[in-house]
């Protein structure tokens, strides 16, 4: 029998008269690669935030490697080995690429960070690049923020979200804002990178090929509800998906 | 040149200048320097905060707590060791800081700010009012004395001077350090995006209260330096209008040198002086006007012109080219 890593046990959440969640409930294997769908407003983004603990569900508990986290600030939750990627990817836009990734590595290097180590001697540079060539945006390590294309943001609040071996990871939105040709490229870097490091991978997404080409199953929200949970190809198949997650006919 | 290119060598150079300088000025410019210095200190420890995105209206409580620590020392138990002095003037503002720290480290922008004033303020009412201790009209301090040696006169002032400039080339090295660390880097980033520091894992009310602690050290610091060049201390040391003073100096400076926190803090005082000197009823709005034209000028402050600042030209040398 497969290990569960992840698992939500009847999560609600309601903002006022508006349900966000509802008897949601998720039971997910480490090493797995799922991908969440719905439309605006179904509930995706609130389940992401409450297992990173941006919110916290009204009932029901959220337990990671057989530890309850329902509590957890999202300090608490990303030293656990949960981190999280945003839709819009959150930089220090003050700071070029390398800064960004020096400062992602002094928060998680081997001991805490130092009072008078320097944050850019050799061999913190050195490392920082190392995962920016791992991403392949090591050419941009000089540049701003604000300097940069959406895709390259993308890939540096992952890489960003990668340090410190965690054990699963959520990318909210991979792809949005991403220029067409630049969103397989960038699916099948950060895939192939999070595989590698064994990483358990959830992913929300609203591109249908996207979901079929690099989940192995996929979950649909609608109205805060999980209306379906399949293999790709068989939810998307489903006439109750078809209806109110991708509007497709039947 | 490399010594003189590190930290180290640089804070050596800046003490050997300070001390010629010393030497060469005036009595009264030699106060005026000692005053400045020590009230850098107290905008340094601001400046520590502001990399954090926090700006204190209520620096003067720790200015405050460091004068008063000397004066209750030097009147009551009779201590006047400057060094012992300084010593005590940290250990209570550390741990002052250390108490409100955490506290304040819940809040931000206008809340933080507001909240920093009011604790300078009760501790304003509160000496105030206590006549025990001198009420508004405060207390005198002892002159100091040196490992024993009891200067007078212009020795009493230079070798104030000579301590202040030790303490602030140490104090301005230590800074330097810190920004420069990991820990330093980020703060930088959470003045930039609070929730990505959170989410990679750092506390940033931890980081916000170790720079609070920082920033109340070195104000009492310039509090025990200040009162006992003056020679007396009073509860204006908290009122508002002084840290209004230090947040006028940070802003004059910006955070991007330490160098610049302390020509900024000798600056305000010379305009001061000389304003208040030539247009008694009016320096405030000279000193303004100032502030007015180095923002417009100098939005990131003095500090970064790039005479003071040693990042500057890598900054500007950033390579912007595209890649494919």
């Amino acid at each position: 029998m497969t290990e569960v890593l992840l698992a939500a046990e009847n999560i609600h959440k309601s903002f006022g008269a508006v349900t966000a969640a509802k008897d949601v409930n998720v039971s997910m294997p480490k090493g797995a690669v799922w991908s969440l769908i719905g439309s605006n407003g179904a509930g995706k983004t609130t389940f992401v935030n409450m297992v990173t603990g941006y919110i916290k569900p009204d009932q029901g508990r959220i337990m990671f490697g057989g530890q309850d986290i329902t509590s957890f600030s999202p300090r608490e939750v990303t030293k656990a080995g949960i981190r999280r990627s945003f839709q819009i990817p959150q930089l220090c836009g003050e700071m070029n690429v390398l800064e960004n990734m020096l400062i992602s590595l002094s928060i998680n290097g081997d001991t805490p960070p130092s009072f008078w180590a320097h944050a850019k001697k050799k061999q913190n540079v050195e490392q920082a690049m190392a995962v920016l060539e791992q991403f392949r945006i090591a050419d941009h390590r000089n540049r701003l923020i604000g300097e940069l294309s959406a895709g390259v943001r993308k890939l540096l609040d992952i890489a960003m979200a990668m340090t410190g071996n965690p054990k699963v990871m959520m990318l909210d939105e991979p792809t949005s804002g991403v220029a067409a040709e630049e969103k397989y490229p960038i699916m099948d870097l950060v895939i192939e990178t999070l595989k590698a490091a064994k990483v358990t991978i959830i992913f929300v997404e609203h591109d249908m090929d996207i979901v079929t080409r690099y989940s192995e199953r996929v979950l649909a929200f609608y109205n805060g509800q999980i209306i379906a949970d399949d293999a790709p190809d068989q939810l998307l198949a489903d006439p109750e998906v078809k209806r109110y997650v991708t509007g497709t006919s039947s | 040149m490399i010594f003189l290119r590190s930290i180290w060598g640089s804070a050596l150079l800046a003490l050997i200048i300070l001390i010629l300088c010393g030497l060469a000025l005036p009595e009264w410019a030699v106060f005026l320097v000692t005053i400045s210095l020590s009230k850098g200190l107290v905008a340094l420890g601001l400046v520590a905060l502001m990399r954090g995105g926090l700006v204190s209206f209520g620096q003067g409580l720790y200015f405050c707590v460091g004068a008063y620590a000397a004066g209750f020392m030097a009147n009551w138990f009779g201590i006047t060791d400057v060094f012992l002095l300084t010593f005590i003037g940290v250990l209570l503002s550390g741990a002052m800081g250390a108490i409100f720290g955490p506290l304040l480290a819940t809040y931000r922008g206008i809340f933080f700010a507001m909240l920093s004033l009011s604790l300078s303020m009760i501790l304003y009412g509160v000496l105030s009012k206590m006549s025990v201790i001198g009420g508004t009209d405060g207390l005198n301090i002892a002159a100091p004395t040196f490992l024993g040696y009891e200067p007078e006169g212009w020795e009493l002032g230079i070798s104030l001077y000579l301590f202040t400039c030790v303490a602030t080339v140490l104090a301005g090295a230590i800074m330097r350090i810190f920004f420069d660390s990991q820990r330093g880097l980020i703060s930088l980033a959470i003045r930039d995006n609070e929730l990505r520091v959170e989410y990679l894992g750092a506390s940033v009310r931890k980081v916000i209260s170790i720079n609070y602690i920082f920033a109340a050290v070195l104000g009492g610091v310039g509090g025990v330096i200040s009162g006992l060049a003056i020679g007396h201390v009073d509860p204006e040391y908290s009122y508002w209008t002084t840290s209004g003073e230090f947040v006028f100096v940070a802003i004059l400076s910006g955070h991007l040198s330490i160098a610049a926190v302390f020509i900024s803090s000798i600056v305000l005082e010379v305009v001061r002086s000389f304003s208040n000197l030539y247009f008694p009823n009016t320096w405030q709005l000279s000193l303004g006007v100032f502030l007015l034209i180095v923002i417009f000028v100098l939005p990131k402050g003095l500090g970064s012109l790039k005479i003071l600042n040693r990042n500057a030209d890598a900054a500007d040398k950033q390579d912007t080219k595209e890649t494919p």
